[in-house]
């Protein structure tokens, strides 16, 4: 309660400290809404392609054996481990204007999601993977037996089982992208109404001595975290009613 | 629809689990695949329903080569020692998934899954999901969803290990009748000898990946090819290096002809026979199985000691 509960608090009361009409007019300044829609919906297709391309990292991890694939699965943390910041940079160093790979996205939207992508990739493959592990492959031969295509077994029964860990691996993909600096205050530029996330507007209002309007739009991310994680332990509930007894 | 294995072989690494074994199994009969674990009947199994693909050798289904074809085209019913089943569906999801996928009318699927749910007596349970179900009934589920698109072969893995002893032995008669009203032709594999004689017409004895021996219950029992199926459908002993089943020896109080002295360290009434156990001059430990009526004209005693002779005995080239 201390660690959470507290800092949660001071950012309610700082950002009511001057009223809730002062408190509105933060939330909903051209610039702050810009932000925070380019934020939502950057974090919305990042989860997107991570429930695919998470769900297909974690299928190869389980289901296929190549040599090198412990090293891979080592390296499917990195994001975890790595500070953002330095993530960052990397990113920048690969697909900035000296990019030796001849892609440059420094400054766009695009950047946004390519280092969204980068650091939250690791959710959904570390919920389905364990998922996937623990699916019984002779469920899956039953169904070919009773005469079910490979489309169709993973449809009709791989699928429904791998799911609640899709869902719960892109909330919280989604929750970590809300929220993102580190990655993204380099590689995007901050150009407001065109790359400049939340987060990211947030700093730059601290920076110019608006700490209330800062702590404004903080509370509305803390907001959508909260829902976003409220809304795993629904999906878990709704997900796992056959396994109640 | 009758089953051609023929010279079928099977490795994993350096492990051979399935070696150059041919079997037939007749139109509408019921064959168990007898051995004790590990001695490749499961992979048999799963390569007739092929879940597992053959190194060497040919599966023929009705005639037909089937070796090559995948497990969807087979048309045959597998049931799963775990049961397998689809925990997200419903009972009669699980039953009807067969009909759905072969995009059979919703009436007749229905239907069909109505007269399944009747056979195997889960009329009241279509609507609970398979973790609300017992363990028997899970297997009779999964019998059910086996035969609704109706297909030609049913296979089942060790369908009862899982069961504790009394559901075992329900489901077992059950499936006796079961086979006597739906005529297909059926394979299932067991390590229990008791379980394959009560209800199979034809048993294959394998151990170490061959096939010991192919017939029937009494052939097996009376007949038997080797050692190994000599101990391991019913019960033997060595007398001096001759197998004996132990209702065919003699307990006798004078020595005889053939005949080996040991001495009774127990005897336990069961009902209609009489087990007697024995210590023969070495300590080795024999047992000898009368009728009660014999037993007690007989008069013999703990720590007595007698004369026992085989009324048949059997050798065995190693």
């Amino acid at each position: 309660m201390v660690f959470v509960g507290l800092p949660m608090a001071a950012l309610l009361w700082e950002a009511s400290s001057e009223g809730t009409q002062s408190f509105w007019d933060s939330v909903s300044s051209p610039e702050a809404v810009a932000a925070l829609k380019l934020t939502l919906i950057t974090s919305l297709a990042v989860s997107g392609l991570n429930a695919v391309l998470g769900t297909m990292t974690a299928w190869v991890l389980v289901r296929d054996h190549f040599r090198g694939k412990s090293v891979v699965n080592a390296i499917i943390d990195l994001p975890f481990a790595l500070p953002t910041i330095v993530a960052g940079l990397t990113l920048l160093a690969l697909y900035g204007p000296t990019s030796p790979v001849g892609i440059n996205v420094a400054f766009t939207q695009a950047a946004i999601v390519l280092a969204m992508m980068f650091v939250t990739l690791p959710f959904v493959v570390r919920t389905v993977q364990p998922v996937l592990q623990e699916l019984d492959p002779e469920v899956e031969q039953a169904a070919h037996s009773l005469g079910a295509s490979y489309v169709t077994t993973f449809r009709r029964v791989v699928f429904p089982n791998i799911l609640p860990g899709i869902l719960s691996g892109v909330a919280l993909a989604f929750a970590k992208a809300v929220g993102e600096f580190g990655s993204l205050v380099i590689i995007t530029g901050n150009i407001p109404f065109q790359t400049e996330v939340s987060s990211v507007y947030i700093y730059g209002r601290i920076e110019s001595g608006d700490s209330a309007a800062a702590a404004a739009v903080a509370v509305v991310l803390l907001g959508i975290s909260f829902l976003t994680l409220l809304s795993i332990g629904a999906v878990r509930h709704f997900a796992t009613r056959h396994d109640r007894a | 629809m009758s089953i051609l294995v023929r010279n079928v072989s099977k490795r994993f690494g350096d492990f051979i689990a399935v070696d150059h074994v041919s079997l037939e199994v007749e139109s509408g009969s019921l064959t168990a695949l007898l051995g004790p674990s590990g001695s490749g009947k499961s992979t048999l199994l799963r390569i007739i329903a092929g879940l597992e693909t053959a190194d060497e050798g040919q599966i023929l289904l009705s005639g037909r080569d089937a070796t090559r074809l995948a497990p969807q085209r087979r048309n045959i019913g597998f049931v799963f020692q775990h049961y397998a089943a689809f925990k997200h569906m419903t009972v009669r999801e699980n039953v009807a998934f067969g009909l759905k996928v072969r995009k059979r009318p919703k009436e007749e699927i229905r239907d069909r899954v109505d007269e399944l749910l009747h056979l195997v007596q889960l009329e009241g349970f279509a609507h609970r999901y398979p973790a609300q179900l017992s363990g028997g009934q899970r297997q009779r589920m999964g019998l059910a969803r086996a035969l609704a698109p109706e297909p030609q072969v049913l296979l089942l893995d060790e369908p009862f290990g899982a069961l504790d002893a009394r559901v075992r032995a329900e489901l077992r008669e059950w499936l006796r009748q079961l086979h006597d009203v739906v005529h297909v032709t059926t394979v299932f594999v067991t390590h229990d000898q008791a379980e394959a004689m009560e209800i199979s017409d034809q048993i294959a004895v394998v151990n170490h990946g061959r096939l010991e021996q192919v017939g029937a219950p009494r052939d097996l029992y009376d007949r038997p090819a080797s050692e190994f199926v000599m101990t391991f459908v019913g019960d033997a002993n060595d007398v001096g290096g001759r197998l004996v089943r132990p209702h065919d020896l003699e307990l006798l109080n004078e020595p005889a002809d053939g005949s080996v002295e040991a001495m009774i360290v127990r005897v336990t009434i069961l009902g209609r026979d009489a087990k007697v156990e024995l210590h023969d001059a070495g300590g080795a430990e024999l047992v000898a199985l009368l009728t009660r009526d014999d037993f007690d004209d007989s008069g013999l005693w703990r720590g007595q000691t007698v004369w026992i002779r085989p009324k048949h005995e059997r050798a065995f080239a190693a």
